[in-house]
């Protein structure tokens, strides 16, 4: 009895984790939007937000990927500016077309991620110190290859990737798309659960639960299209961030990478080949560098030789933030997405009140500290 | 001369009464035995006496030279002389022994630490041991034994008048117990009182000087060693005849099931040691094979080499069900149809921080779900039917393994063993750790098996296990296979002898 009690509240405790971080999110955006006199809150503002946020949320998807299974990547700021520099060259000094010069980019992120990966799981040296050469050696191929001169972008089209917005028409049809597919899982978990005999079907309960996901989806088309649409990059984020769930939380790989960063040797001798899926979520985390590369040059218009710098940081920081362990087997992408944003909203506000640029990190840094702290707190409290 | 006095020692935590009304005494120049099966309260009795569970957190009395005392923490047990040397040891592997002894306690002149001075004390307090340690020797290049004297050499250099022993000889080797049992005898004419924990009763009964047998919380008895037999602490222990806890069974065997030939396995730093020197056996279908050596035997090293999971290199041929197969890693076993419940189930076996779910059908995913997409519910419908099968008390798949003691915790590791449907299954130290009642139930679930047909490969280092269980009894000694018995010949003292490398 005394193991059911434990369990009611161990369930509880990670639900309530997942709503702290939206209440505390919710108190940032109400603060801001009273401090700033209700510009926070704008659609004009809120847009520039979520495409804040899209650079690092989509690398911090591929970085609660490679936490989780115990491992860490400090290299994917200077990554991220190689490969967009590689893409400035295709397109600009090579004239290659739109698409192979995308290709480019995402194959430069996927072989170093190999290469990286290989140099850990197979050459057993630990992560941190193979990204932490990375980090050093990427950042000193872009200087090279740019000759430490940013490179301009003159192609439209894919400048478009990171500076365009969908038509309102279509972000409704895509709003549409999204809530059919909520009903249809809801449809199909009340299914299963009949299906396989998991218990009673609560229908109320059910439906309130699908309604949340579905005002969401609403509110947020509707906020978009008041000012321009939904930016592409939120787009491409929003689609990296469902294959991220979809990976971890429907896949045998997914699984796999909580078993080796929950207990490696648990993992192994359980037949998991705890080396090659190491070797692919490295790979994984490069290919999502790439995207997020093309985004972040075609954003700017330009590949410059210090793009990227620190984004590895913001990246870990919004895991951490999530919720995730460094140790290895914790976090969600969930997690990662809502503390990618929170770190996008401390910069966008902080910047709309003027903060002077060397307040916002000290806060920033504050807040990260703080947070890890407090879930500490409340862990040691169970 | 009473040196200890423990009285009416009661401890609670949350739904458990983990010591329920205890006494204890240790008189000055004794040893004194304390024994009981895992759970009984031996470690949580030592707990209070340390001051690691604080005064007011348990009721009774603690009297030291019959004075009241109320430690509010280790410190202040350690300032009265009580002195705890514990299972796991508690040294820094990278400084020396001297430092090691000393550590926080460092002779010192304004922070800055004399080393000549503290060497030489350490010096003088290993000679008085008849200890051949240098104090300069890193403790990380010691032999397990030399560190556990190392760790009783650091509690006598802070006079310790109460020492406590748990589990001391675990790790050592036959010399080593007796050196360790050369230091007790001198500590006793020096008036220390010893408490001593151990569940090798051979020994108990060769050291001490009376016995007390803890039960549930309950001490169920204390006499002089020399008034008691093994066969009459065992009862104590458990509280009824031994022979319940092994079911009469006899098993009907099948076709072989697994054939290994010649098999070895290499050190891996050492690549010219064979810790596996070729050894040959095989099992059936139906059958428990028990097998039986002492610590660094070879035994875990042999089933980790069949499983192909050793890191050093091996050689040998194994046969499933009479074919030959290659086995390079743990997937190409689990393909082969061999499950494998490890040692340790905290450090090889279990997901703690993860559901009961993710643990139960990590071995068997790609069975259960498919290659690349998982399937939650018939995960949950599997794992929920290998906990009804098994008696997992708890609440749901979905609950935390953490918060499962361990003989549930163990039904976990047996339990995603079993749903990979194997038809070889290896156990090392089964029942480690856990509780009579849980022990009993898995006892009987492994006699389950064998009569559906599984092969059963078992290590275990509690020799009453392996000869209650088995069919038949292999013995290991120096990665050697020494000896061979069935179950109608083998007795325990067959069994030690092959173990400790006699004929």
């Amino acid at each position: 009895m005394n193991e059911a009690k434990e369990q009611g509240f161990k369930i509880q405790t990670s639900a309530l984790r997942a709503y702290t971080m939206i209440a505390a999110l919710g108190l940032i955006w109400i603060y801001f939007h009273w401090a700033t006199g209700s510009i926070f809150l704008m659609p004009r503002n809120l847009s520039n937000l979520m495409l804040q946020t899209s650079v690092t949320g989509i690398l911090a998807v591929g970085m609660l990927m490679l936490i989780v299974s115990g491992n860490i990547d400090l290299s994917v700021g200077s990554v991220l500016g190689l490969a967009g520099a590689i893409a400035a060259i295709c397109l600009t000094n090579l004239g290659y077309g739109l698409l192979p010069s995308i290709l480019a980019a995402i194959a430069v992120g996927v072989l170093i991620g190999v290469v990286q990966g290989t140099l850990t799981a197979y050459f057993n040296i630990p992560a941190f110190i193979v990204t932490l050469g990375g980090l050093l050696a990427w950042r000193g191929a872009v200087k090279g290859i740019t000759k430490s001169e940013t490179i301009p972008i003159a192609d439209q089209t894919f400048k478009s990737i990171g500076q365009s917005y969908i038509s309102p028409n279509i972000g409704w049809i895509l709003a549409a798309a999204a809530i059919l597919f909520v009903l249809f899982n809801t449809f199909r978990r009340i299914k299963t659960i009949k299906e396989f005999g998991l218990g009673e079907v609560n229908l109320t309960k059910e439906v309130l639960k699908s309604l949340l996901p579905i005002g969401v989806i609403i509110i947020f088309i509707y906020e978009m299209n008041a000012y321009a649409g939904v930016p592409i990059p939120v787009l491409i984020l929003l689609a990296v961030a469902l294959l991220g769930y979809f990976i971890t939380n429907n896949t045998t790989f997914g699984r796999y990478l909580y078993a080796i960063g929950g207990n490696a040797d648990a993992a192994r001798l359980s037949g998991i080949n705890n080396k090659l899926n190491i070797l692919k979520v490295f790979a994984l985390l490069g290919a999502l560098t790439g995207v997020a590369s093309i985004i972040f040059t075609a954003r700017v218009g330009s590949a410059a030789p210090d793009a990227g710098v620190l984004k590895e940081l913001d990246a870990i920081a919004a895991c951490v933030i999530g919720g995730a362990s460094l140790m290895g087997g914790r976090g969600t992408i969930f997690g990662a997405c809502l503390g990618a944003l929170i770190m996008a909203s401390l910069d966008n506000g902080m910047s709309l009140l003027n903060v002077r640029d060397f307040m916002q990190e000290i806060i920033k840094g504050s807040i990260l500290v703080a947070a890890v702290g407090l879930d500490m707190v409340g862990r040691k409290q169970n | 001369m009473t040196l200890l006095e423990m009285k009416n020692i009661v401890k609670e935590f949350p739904g458990v009464r983990a010591l329920d009304g205890v006494t204890f005494d240790l008189q000055t120049g004794e040893v004194h035995a304390l024994v009981g099966e895992n759970g009984a309260g031996k470690s949580t009795l030592m707990k209070v006496l340390s001051g690691v569970y604080p005064y007011k957190t348990y009721s009774g009395d603690i009297l030291i030279n019959n004075k009241i005392e109320q430690f509010s923490n280790i410190r202040e047990a350690e300032r009265a002389g009580i002195a705890i040397i514990f299972q796991e040891l508690s040294l820094v592997k990278e400084l020396s022994v001297g430092e090691n002894i000393f550590l926080g306690r460092e002779p010192s002149h304004f922070g800055v630490i004399d080393s000549t001075l503290l060497y030489q004390k350490a010096a003088r307090l290993l000679n008085d041991l008849n200890l051949s340690i240098n104090p300069r020797t890193k403790v990380g290049n010691l032999g397990i034994g030399q560190q556990q004297l190392v760790e009783i050499a650091k509690a006598l250099s802070q006079e310790a008048k109460i020492l406590v022993l748990d589990e001391p000889t675990a790790a050592l080797t036959e010399s080593e117990v007796k050196t360790l049992f050369g230091i007790l005898e001198k500590l006793k004419v020096r008036g220390v009182g010893m408490v001593y924990i151990s569940h090798k009763l051979g020994e108990v009964f060769q050291i001490s000087d009376r016995i007390t047998v803890l039960r549930d919380g309950k001490t169920v008895g204390t006499n002089e060693t020399k008034n008691l037999t093994v066969e009459k602490v065992i009862a104590l222990m458990v509280g009824r005849e031994v022979g319940d806890i092994f079911p009469k069974i006899s098993h009907e065997f099948g076709e072989t099931a697994l054939e290994v030939k010649n098999l070895s396995a290499f050190d891996v730093d050492n690549p010219n040691k064979k810790l596996v020197d070729n050894v040959t056996f095989s099992v059936r279908r139906g059958e428990v094979l028990g097998i039986a050596g002492l610590m660094g035997a070879g035994r875990s090293e042999l089933l980790m080499a069949i499983f192909g999971a050793w890191n050093g290199k091996t050689a040998g041929e194994i046969f499933v069900e009479g074919k030959r197969v290659e086995i390079n890693s743990p997937s190409e076993a689990i393909e082969n149809g061999i499950g494998f419940v490890t040692e340790d189930r905290k450090r090889f076996g279990l997901l703690l921080e993860q559901s009961l779910l993710d643990n139960l059908t990590l071995a068997a995913l790609k069975q259960i779900s498919g290659a690349f997409l998982t399937h939650r519910s018939r995960e949950t419908v599997a794992a929920q039917n290998i906990m009804n099968l098994l008696k997992v008390k708890a609440n749901s798949p979905l609950t935390m393994t953490n918060t499962l003691s361990g003989g549930n915790q163990q039904k976990v590791v047996l339990g995603k063993w079993l749903l990979t449907n194997p038809k070889v299954l290896f156990l090392d130290e089964p029942t480690r750790g856990i509780d009579v009642g849980a022990k009993q139930e898995i006892y009987a679930e492994i006699n389950k098996l064998a009569k559906e047909g599984l092969a059963i490969v078992m290590v275990s280092s509690e020799l009453p296990e392996v000869m209650g269980l088995s069919d038949r009894i292999l013995v290991l000694h120096e990665g050697k296979l020494t000896g061979e018995f069935t179950k109608t010949e083998a007795t325990a003292e067959k069994v030690m002898a092959r173990a400790t490398g006699q004929n």
